[in-house]
């Protein structure tokens, strides 16, 4: 099967490189799927988003990520976001208590966005939000 | 005990302790240098990304730059510069240096016939402009040694608001001035042995006008999610973001080498001096065992003369 590189960076660390068959994403003008080939593209993510990643031979990759880019070249897709975290890594708990707490807040201008990034973290975890 | 025998012991005493603060910071700070090599290291790859895909969307013909960050403003009256200090001392002239730095960036403007705004990271540099009296827009503390990157971020919001305000116009929030143009000044982690202080200006941004695509670099005609316009506003607060976050583990990082360093320094003099006072404590002793010896002496012979 066909596959292209993929980097995926958040701002304090690389997430994930390697090769993969497919990418799909939101950005905001709606959901997107990559396949190796796609012309070049360059998109804004939408808020509270997940990005998935479909390995050959290995499980799909699923990472909550918030407030970045999708950037599609010829030499393959990055992804850069502020918030990027592996669904493996996500504390449910402590995601589901700052959804809670941001929503409970809100008049403050940082609210919708920490609310936006646990919701990201929870459906990148599969939980309902 | 002579008096001068008991000064010296004192003076060893505490030479001691002191070296034991400064060797227990030696390797605090090597600790934390390995650490913050390794973040900056990891954050890297990210602003590298961020910048090609500037680079692609400033190179689509069909996306002509507008905006706020990237225009020169015809008569610049003031300027904002952001000086990243530490928040602790012990680190030599790590904060000095930036602040000096600083000042001379401030003449520089000045000459150009620009008013100054700070803005500052760092409890020393801080408590600095304050012994001094100086006015401060921003201020920022507590995060000198471990930056995060909502702490850049916090950082450049303030800064894109002072500058997007204008130094026409006067930021309702807190009032505080607008600028026409920002510049940064951080310390630049050269080597163990070397740290630079370092100025850079962070907006306008200096677009780089290229007839030739840099080598190994494609830039194909892009498709653009949402339009190009949206998509540049979106993407540079996040690039001013990112180039702040990069400057503070950067600096980070040259604070940890520098406080090593330094500590290092009070160590071996620490060392020097112990040595240098043991000897003179040594002597001191020897000239009191030898004083004795002759009072002995000098006794037995009188009494030997006056019992004949």
């Amino acid at each position: 099967m066909a596959t292209m590189h993929v980097e995926f960076v958040s701002v304090e660390r690389p997430i994930w490189s390697g090769d993969a068959t497919m990418v799909v994403a939101r950005t905001t003008e709606g959901e997107l799927g990559v396949l190796p080939g796609h012309a070049p593209l360059l998109g804004e993510l939408a808020g509270g988003g997940v990005v998935r990643v479909q390995r050959d031979g290995a499980a799909e990759l699923v990472v909550a990520a918030h407030g970045g880019f999708l950037s599609v070249t010829e030499d393959g897709v990055s992804i850069l976001a502020e918030l990027a975290e592996p669904a493996a890594e996500v504390d449910v708990e402590r995601a589901r208590r700052a959804l809670t707490a941001a929503r409970a807040a809100t008049d403050d201008p940082d609210a919708k966005d920490a609310e936006l990034r646990a919701m990201s973290r929870l459906r990148a975890a599969g939980e309902p939000v | 005990m002579g008096a001068q025998l008991r000064v010296l012991r004192g003076r060893i005493r505490s030479v001691q302790s002191i070296k034991k603060i400064t060797k227990a910071m030696e390797m605090v700070a090597t600790s934390r240098l390995g650490k913050a090599q390794t973040r900056m290291n990891f954050a890297r790859p990210y602003s590298v990304e961020i910048t090609s895909v500037l680079t692609a969307l400033a190179s689509s013909t069909s996306a002509p730059l507008h905006h706020p960050l990237l225009v020169e403003r015809p008569a610049p009256r003031r300027a904002g510069v952001l000086v990243v200090t530490s928040d602790r001392g012990l680190a030599g002239s790590y904060s000095s240096n930036a602040i000096r730095r600083a000042a001379a960036l401030s003449e520089l403007l000045h000459a150009e016939g620009k008013e100054t705004v700070l803005y500052v990271i760092g409890r020393k540099g801080v408590g600095y402009y304050r012994f001094r009296g100086r006015e401060l827009a921003g201020e920022w503390t507590g995060f000198s040694e471990k930056p995060t990157y909502d702490d850049a971020r916090a950082v450049a919001m303030a800064l894109i608001r002072a500058f997007l305000t204008g130094a026409d116009g006067q930021d309702e929030e807190d009032g505080a001035p607008g600028v026409d143009e920002l510049h940064m000044v951080y310390t630049r982690f050269e080597s163990m042995m070397t740290q630079l202080p370092a100025a850079v200006r962070l907006a306008p941004m200096e677009v780089e006008e290229t007839q030739l695509p840099p080598p190994g670099l494609h830039l194909p005609e892009y498709e653009f999610e949402p339009e190009p316009g949206p998509l540049l506003e979106a993407l540079l607060p996040k690039y001013v973001s990112a180039r702040i976050y990069a400057a503070l583990l950067e600096s980070a990082t040259a604070e940890s080498a520098a406080r090593r360093r330094a500590c290092k320094a009070a160590t071996d003099n620490a060392e020097e001096l112990i040595k240098a006072y043991t000897r003179e404590a040594n002597q001191a002793r020897q000239a009191e065992i030898t004083q004795e010896i002759s009072e002995i002496v000098g006794t037995a012979d009188a009494l030997a003369a006056s019992g004949e």
